[in-house]
């Protein structure tokens, strides 16, 4: 709600489901949009559509942390680009 | 093994040493460009994790004071106050490449300069928790965009990393080693066939000689 008085664009979704919907039709049309933040708590229910564009160049989908906080599913995209990169996780944690 | 299908010449022994000249030298570019992806990643990597718990922590304080905001406000005032912004975002993207990937860079241009515009609304209906919680969002903003920079590089630097050490492996353990073992044998075909006509011209030398001088017996 707030990052509309950045200016930001903002898609307001309840469901998973609903994002998802929302997501293929901004995503379909044009390349208008460069980045798409999405909330952790969405993303957690459309992994499978959000790794879609992971080797896209875009648009870049970033997880972001919800009203209630991290759930830490930002920090495993690291890790799991870590772990495809080199094929172990290096970081140890 | 492939060896059977190959014919044991000299001029399929040539092309094949060739190949392996040029697999050789594909090998270590790739090896080469395999290291320095990696060197780069592991750059972008420290720096996403550091951008990533910085957005984090100013997320979270933002949707806190949010929170706040919207304990002290009526829905519906809080929802009017930032119904219209009054900022807009132009994104600007260009393309960088790194050891052939291209990775975006993100430039981003507010409409408005003036840095107090973030606010969309009176001062006088509104809380100053909402000024609190609008300033600090609008201050990890710019966080956010690098960290959006940084993942997606990650993620296309670690997509090209993956390829590209898949292709050193299958030069390294596969293409080499059999190209090497099919020269070996040709060699060692021709060797043998080498060997057989010596011996055979010996044979029928020999037995020229008896022809012509019934010696011996």
């Amino acid at each position: 709600m707030g990052f509309k008085a950045l200016g930001l664009e903002t898609f307001p979704a309840a469901s998973a489901a609903e994002a998802t919907q929302v997501l293929r039709r901004i995503t379909r049309d044009s390349d208008e949009y460069a980045i798409l933040y999405i909330e952790e708590t969405l993303a957690a229910e459309m992994s499978a559509e959000i790794d879609k564009f992971k080797d896209s160049p875009t648009p870049a989908i970033i997880l972001i942390p919800g009203r209630e906080g991290s759930i830490g599913l930002g920090q495993s995209a690291l890790k799991a680009a870590v772990e495809r990169a080199v094929g172990t996780n290096i970081l140890g944690d | 093994m492939a060896s059977t299908a190959i014919t044991p010449t000299r001029m399929v022994l040539n092309q094949l040493k060739g190949r392996l000249k040029t697999a050789r030298r594909g090998h270590k570019l790739l090896k080469d460009k395999r290291d320095e992806l990696m060197r780069q990643f592991m750059d972008v990597v420290k720096l996403n994790k550091q951008l990533r718990i910085r957005v984090e922590e100013g997320l979270t304080g933002a949707f806190a004071s949010l929170q706040v905001a919207s304990a002290i406000m009526s829905p519906e005032m809080l929802e009017q106050a930032l119904l219209y912004p009054r900022q807009s975002v132009e994104l600007g993207m260009k393309f960088k490449n790194i050891m052939s990937v291209n990775v975006p860079q993100y430039s981003f241009q507010t409409k408005n300069n003036d840095p107090t515009e973030i606010y969309p609304y009176g001062f006088a209906q509104t809380s100053g928790e909402l000024d609190d919680a609008l300033d600090k969002l609008a201050r990890v903003f710019e966080d956010m965009l690098e960290l959006a920079q940084v993942e997606k590089t990650m993620q296309l630097l670690a997509e090209e990393i993956e390829k590209t050490r898949r292709r050193v492996n299958a030069l390294e353990y596969v293409m080499i080693p059999e190209l090497e073992s099919n020269i070996k044998y040709i060699a060692m075909k021709l060797e043998e066939n080498e060997n057989s006509t010596k011996v055979r011209l010996l044979k029928v030398k020999e037995m020229v000689l008896q022809d012509a001088h019934n010696y011996q017996k």
